[in-house]
């Protein structure tokens, strides 16, 4: 689809204010495709505002392309037929409805029934945990097990490019280690990813590169390697 | 879900002598008057359905829902009766109740999209009482509805030309003309059910389902919200409208006092009571709340006479208080309702946190 040279998805001049305040002051950034991308940053510096003003979930000004489209004007809810999945903060996994429906819900924009089986397959295959609990009640699970639903979930989509917002969030440390693993092995079979997340080291570890944002802004944005050594980051967020 | 065929057929086949034979029954054994509340019975278990559609199903809490039912026999009484001197049939006012309150339906919805939880009670709360008001209202200065004194002498709904208020002769049968609209009421009843049991099956009820449990991963999966909330309130007020010119076709008398806020808690508590979202809870709860104030109001007074030798309570006030304490009692015991889907019973179950 994409030609190459032109990014997955390229962000210009993003802007989004609550009510007057601005949250974020025009960014501009890309994502090349099969790249793991972070933004990181502090609490309140834009980085779960970004997510929401991607995946249209907030009013916003300045332009998205995603392969090459323009995505601004498009409503949220159409945005996973052209290969975007959001990933919510907070995971949303649907409570009442057990994990073999939360998975089937994944595929509701799809009219494939041969390539929904074969997609619900891989996703079982990678995570196999959801296999296991199929039949039980989504809120049930522990909150790991949640992240990794709603992970699965968003694959049910056959996403291009998965926006994942806080993946570690509330999780204890064993199971946020098994979430990364799992976003390592969803990004090896080709599945492109924008990871927004506050623990910065492990966001620098598991992504090619990184984007640091502070109050609205980008101010930093290198190869994750790089940003890892960088002594303002260190600092900064990684508490040295 | 490996039913045979044959049971099937049985299940079916026992549960019509049931709903054929029930007037007789229950006329014969208690008199007409309790088919007559068997009849309501029928229609609040039609307006259950609706707003279980709405409370149950999409989860907005609806506390205004009986306007659609207003609208729906206000239209009837309006386009069927001597105050404007139309009488248009029955089969074309029904359907047309339907359409009129589905589009008040989306009148509510729309501006209460970003609504939820206590925010949307209180706007359809405020839309519930604006339309009771208007009907008390309009009656200057052009009488539209009549005001307070409501709309009489309303045509009874006839069935190829046959008016179902009359006593009709069948074969050496005598069927007063509750039993007639008992019949009525059941077909419709059965067919709503049918209809709302197919939605809960679908692609919609689905979406219904998942915008109850988490609108943004709704959105995420696709899922149109807008669009899928404005059906949810329009199919639940169709509902509601069909049900009300019923109502008034059946009462051959209106007036807005038939519509007050009581009235939708009432539904909601039928919904609730009888398992939120559980289609067969639902008909429970409605045929329940509508049966037990009767028994209450009739029972109060020969019980006491009865037991104390004389009333020492007045029946009416302390019909009230007992309904209270069943709705308490049941909530305390059974707080998924009577009869919950298996989901819900699950989750009501489960060890707090």
């Amino acid at each position: 689809m994409s030609s190459p040279g032109v990014p997955l998805l390229e962000v210009l001049n993003l802007e989004v204010s609550y009510g007057g305040i601005a949250a974020l002051k025009g960014i501009s950034f890309a994502v090349e495709e099969g790249e793991m991308v972070a933004l990181i940053g502090a609490n309140g510096a834009g980085k779960t505002s970004t997510l929401k003003a991607l995946a249209r979930l907030l009013p916003a000004r300045g332009s998205i392309r995603f392969r090459g489209e323009e995505l601004a004007a498009l409503p949220s809810h159409a945005l996973i037929g052209r290969g975007l999945a959001l990933v919510p903060e907070g995971r949303g996994v649907f409570a009442r409805l057990s994990v073999a429906e939360n998975l089937s819900m994944g595929a509701y924009s799809r009219s494939d029934p041969a390539g929904i089986v074969a997609d619900l397959e891989r996703v079982h295959e990678l995570l196999p945990r959801l296999y296991e609990r199929r039949r039980q009640l989504a809120g049930t699970l522990s909150g790991g097990e949640q992240q990794m639903l709603a992970l699965g979930r968003a694959l049910m989509g056959r996403p291009k490019l998965l926006l994942l917002d806080e993946p570690s969030m509330g999780l204890a440390p064993l199971m946020v280690h098994q979430v990364f693993e799992t976003i390592r092995a969803v990004a090896a079979t080709g599945v492109t990813v924008l990871l927004v997340e506050q623990n910065a080291r492990l966001a620098l570890e598991t992504a090619s590169r990184g984007y640091v944002m502070e109050s609205g802004r980008i101010i930093l944005a290198d190869s994750a390697a790089l940003l890892l050594a960088d002594p303002r980051v260190r600092e900064a967020y990684l508490g040295e | 879900m490996s039913v045979p065929k044959r049971n099937v057929r049985l299940g079916i086949a026992l549960i019509a002598v049931v709903l054929s034979a029930l007037p007789f029954a229950v006329g014969l054994g208690m008199g007409n008057a309790w088919v007559r509340v068997l009849d309501f019975a029928l229609l609040y278990i039609m307006l259950a359905l609706g707003l279980n559609i709405v409370v149950g199903f999409a989860g907005l809490l609806d506390l205004g829902y009986i306007a659609f039912y207003a609208i729906g026999a206000y239209l009837y009484a309006l386009l069927a009766s001597p105050h404007f001197g139309l009488h248009w049939p029955a089969w074309a006012v029904l359907p047309l109740g339907a359409l009129v309150a589905g589009l008040f339906g989306i009148l509510l919805g729309a501006p209460t999209l970003r609504l939820r939880g206590d925010y949307l009670a209180i706007v359809t709360l405020g839309f519930g009482e604006i339309i009771r008001i208007f009907l008390n209202n309009l009656n200057s200065p052009v009488n539209i509805t009549n005001g307070p004194q409501g709309i009489a002498r309303i045509d009874p709904i006839r069935v190829f030309g046959v008016p179902l208020s009359k006593p009709l002769e069948i074969f050496g049968v005598h069927l007063p003309g509750v039993y007639l609209y008992y019949y009525l009421f059941v077909l419709l009843a059965l067919g709503i059910i049918f209809v709302t049991v197919r939605l809960e099956d679908s692609r919609i009820g689905r979406a219904w389902v998942a915008i109850r449990e988490d609108e943004i991963a709704a959105k995420a999966c696709g899922i149109n919200t807008r669009n899928v909330k404005l059906l949810a309130f329009a199919m639940g007020a169709s509902f509601g409208g069909v049900a009300g010119g019923l109502f008034a076709g059946f009462q051959e008398f209106v007036s807005p006092e038939s519509f007050s806020l009581m009235e939708s808690v009432m539904v909601l508590c039928m919904v609730v009571l009888g398992g939120m979202g559980h289609v067969p809870g639902v008909v429970l709860g409605g045929l329940l709340l509508a049966v037990l104030p009767e028994a209450l109001r009739h029972g109060a007074g020969p019980v006491q006479q009865m037991l104390f030798g004389r009333v020492l309570l007045d029946p009416e006030s302390l019909r009230i208080l007992l309904f209270g304490l069943a709705l308490i009692l049941v909530m305390q015991y059974r707080p998924a309702g009577l009869w919950p889907s298996a989901t819900r019973r699950r989750e009501f179950s489960k060890p707090g946190p």
